[in-house]
């Protein structure tokens, strides 16, 4: 009933190659915008701040590795890394170049991270799997190394602390103390929303056809003629573009300052695992993932108390804590049990189901 | 379709927001404590948390506040992890905090500009950012009660004096054994500097800080190295693991100095070995003051703390019960200078500028001997103040020597520098309009 595919016939080929043939998914995923845009003037500080801006700079990085993971099936344990990379450039390029527009620089930090990320990538042409993790796990020592070495990075800042200067777009601060969570969250999610679609495009396409047949395949892959050598590559700079894009956010207008340890090998394996939980090889599942790993604690540290409260039991916050962790890890035991795929084919299940409801046939 | 999900943040977080914020009685001030109790640094964090805890829960139990309001109390987990102390910091926000102690540089760095937008002070009882102890740079940042460069130029001048004068170190070598992030890293500039005019040779071993608890690579080139003193800025397991390295690789454990961090049970784990070990520390070890006693008293005895009755006491819970004492003088000054009772984080500031905790004041509250004096300006938020070196004796700390004043114009060329690139590092920085009282 909700999703009737009925009536909507594809007449040329452009209709049938859109991303969202349904109608129903159309305004559906129309009114999902509208109510983020609106969520900025009427959601809370802390709402904003503290839940909604990292949720969708982790989502943007869960897209980036999914690229590569999801995709490709190429396993990286760098992502932390190269999200530092984009961060680092961003700072450098602002402070070097403060008249020219900060948002710029967040998308242009991207490409730095995508050549580092290639560069990585090389081995990828001749190990897989386990042996490639270990690879992409040697980036990531070796560029967290980079990042506390060399204080050029940081314009030999004694604190060795990298920190967001005031920034304007259209006269209005977007980065810096001054900046309001409002502004920094429109920010964050106009970027989001306009790589996501780029992403959709690009996995939806000839690009993405050609990554996926090398996960499935790849000698057949490459006996279909798809050259192993740049699509590997390409998957390895398109994935470490959008990690660089998200580390840039995630310092300059989520934290407003950081140190390099931010992108240590438990960053990788947070993006990592909100794939995996997300969908491997699914956008939406990014977001899915981004908000089970992330957003799920937050809420628990709340709810927690609040349930305990009315039974006399007042419990500490370092109590809150492990449960936070006991629960998110069960619910993670629990999720990859119930659907190994991620929340993303539950999700799919769940339309599925709506496509025939109420006749169950 | 990538969006939907948004819909369910939005009403999980819809839902909290709703939750959030219980109503603040008016006449009380909100104090949230940034404390780990979990993860790698829980073993340092603990007692820290216990006795900030502690300290302002007696406060309430036994004056009912401090001068006659209530102290509303709230830790908030933040696991040592930057990510959970931004987000403490939010969520404690909009509950008019009268000021945040993140307990992380790595927590402080991001907060530091925040404070002046949000009108919250900030306290990183020495560490966090050094530069800060500039009051006309950065009103709203308390770093007392002495910086890193502060306390490596005591350290040296000890040695030095050990050697019977500071010319005397000339040829030696010393090793500088720290952990690789730029709170380790920070006074290595000093270092270099004092090494060069008084010409002793400086080895660095940084520790990285994934292998803080792995650390023979370390003390075997310390073995090659031979250096005649250690000088260790560490923090978490890295310093129990140095002791118990230290001890194990035959270093004379009694020519191995660190700054203020380490606990007892860093030093114990390096067993009958550590016997020897010396560190700075700024206040007493041992529950024998009144304040103490009467945590003792009216919140360890009433079951109202989460330490157990042996650990009051111990160097790093009186670290935390410091950091408290900090937080309630900051207030009391507050409503002495403002004359209101309720005051806000604008008042508490100014509060903390007027810091002035002299013998008499000490004994007044009970702390009598318990630190040397600590007085903020308007230009000093730090104070600068000396600290004494203490001994490990197997069992527990024993002080040894007087306080030591740090080398002020050194430390003075260092902090100017980096205040100043700060604020022009990050251009826009704003200038202080905050008006400064004049001295009590």
């Amino acid at each position: 009933m909700l999703y009737r595919e009925a009536g909507q016939f594809k007449t040329n080929y452009v209709a049938d190659s859109a991303i969202f043939p349904l109608r129903q998914d159309r305004i559906g995923l129309g009114l999902i915008i509208i109510a983020a845009y609106a969520l900025a003037f009427m959601g809370s500080d802390f709402l904003l701040q503290a839940v909604l801006i990292p949720f969708l700079v982790f989502s943007l990085a869960a897209i980036g590795l999914n690229i590569l993971t999801g995709y490709t099936g190429l396993l990286s344990l760098g992502t932390g890394a190269f999200m530092g990379v984009g961060a680092y450039a961003c700072y450098k390029l602002m402070t070097a170049f403060p008249g020219v527009n900060v948002i710029v620089w967040i998308f242009v930090s991207g490409f730095f991270s995508a050549a580092i990320g290639a560069l990585f990538g090389l081995p990828s042409l001749r190990i897989k799997g386990f042996y490639l993790a270990v690879a992409t796990l040697a980036a990531q020592f070796f560029l967290q190394w980079c990042l506390i070495r060399i204080p050029w990075l940081v314009n030999y800042n004694v604190s060795g602390a990298l920190d967001a200067p005031l920034r304007t777009l259209f006269g209005t601060p977007i980065m810096g103390p001054n900046a309001t969570p409002q502004t920094r969250y429109l920010v964050v999610l106009t970027i989001v929303i306009l790589l996501t679609w780029l992403a959709s495009n690009l996995v939806h396409g000839r690009i993405g056809r050609m990554w996926i047949a090398i996960r499935d395949m790849d000698l057949a892959a490459e006996l279909m003629g798809i050259r192993p050598l740049q699509t590997k590559l390409l998957a390895f700079a398109v994935s470490s573009y959008y990690c660089g894009v998200a580390g840039a956010l995630l310092v300059f207008l989520w934290y407003g300052g950081a140190e390099y340890d931010v992108f240590n090998i438990n960053q990788s394996f947070f993006i990592l695992f909100m794939v995996i939980i997300g969908g491997l090889g699914s956008l939406i599942g990014s977001f899915f993932g981004a908000a089970l790993i992330f957003i799920l604690p937050i809420v628990l540290g709340i709810v927690l108390p609040a349930i305990l409260a009315p039974f006399g039991l007042s419990v500490g916050a370092d109590v809150i804590e492990h449960l936070r962790f006991m629960i998110v890890g069960a619910l993670i035991i629990f999720f990859l049990i119930v659907e190994p795929h991620g929340l993303a084919r539950l999700w799919q299940i769940g339309k599925q189901k709506l496509l025939v409801w109420p006749f169950p046939y | 379709m990538s969006f939907r999900k948004i819909g369910f943040g939005l009403a999980a977080a819809t839902m909290l927001a709703g939750l959030a914020l219980p109503a603040l009685a008016q006449d009380s001030v909100y104090v949230p404590l940034f404390t780990y109790r979990t993860g790698p640094f829980a073993g340092s964090g603990t007692p820290i948390a216990d006795g900030m805890h502690d300290y302002l829960r007696m406060l309430n139990e036994r004056d009912g506040g401090i001068g006659g309001v209530k102290l509303v109390l709230e830790e908030c987990e933040t696991g040592y992890d930057t990510k959970k102390g931004v987000e403490c910091y939010e969520s404690v926000k909009g509950k008019n905090p009268v000021i945040v102690n993140p307990w992380s540089t790595g927590i402080t760095l991001p907060l530091i500009p925040r404070a002046s937008v949000d009108k919250i002070p900030i306290l990183s009882m020495a560490y966090g950012l050094s530069a800060s102890a500039r009051g006309d740079i950065f009103p709203w940042v308390f770093n007392p009660p002495a910086t890193y460069w502060d306390g490596l130029s005591m350290i040296v001048k000890y040695i030095g004096e050990k050697e019977g004068g500071l010319e005397k170190l000339k040829g030696k070598k010393i090793g500088f054994l720290h952990l690789d992030a730029a709170f380790g890293k920070e006074p290595i500039p000093l270092l270099q500097e004092l090494a060069k005019d008084i010409g002793f040779e400086v080895a660095l071993y940084p520790v990285a800080a994934q292998d803080m608890q792995n650390q023979s690579s370390q003390w075997l080139s310390a073995r090659r190295d031979r250096p005649d003193y250690m000088i260790m800025w560490g923090w978490g397991s890295m310093n129990g693991a140095a002791v118990k390295e230290a001890v194990r690789s035959g270093y004379p454990i009694d020519k191995f100095y660190s700054v203020w961090w380490p606990g007892e049970d860093d030093a114990r784990s390096g067993g009958a070995g550590a016997k020897g070990f010396k560190m700075l520390n700024w206040h007493g070890v041992g529950a024998n003051f009144p304040a103490l006693q009467d945590i003792q008293k009216h919140v360890v005895d009433k079951g109202l703390s989460k330490a157990p009755k042996d650990k009051v006491g111990e160097l790093l819970y009186n670290r935390g019960v410091y950091n408290s004492l900090l937080i309630a003088e900051g207030i009391a000054q507050a409503q002495k200078v403002t004359g209101k009772k309720v005051v806000t984080g604008e008042d508490v500031r100014r509060g903390m500028e007027n810091i002035k905790l002299d013998p008499a004041r000490l004994k007044e509250l009970g702390l009598e001997g318990f630190t040397d004096q600590l007085v903020l300006s308007c230009a000093d938020h730090n104070g600068h103040r000396a600290a004494f070196m203490q001994e490990w004796d197997g069992t527990k700390w024993v002080k040894i020597s007087n306080p030591i004043e740090p080398m002020t114009d050194r430390v003075k060329g260092q902090l100017e520098a980096a205040a100043k690139d700060y604020a022009e590092k990050n251009a826009g920085w704003p200038k202080r309009s905050e008006a400064c009282d004049k001295a009590s």
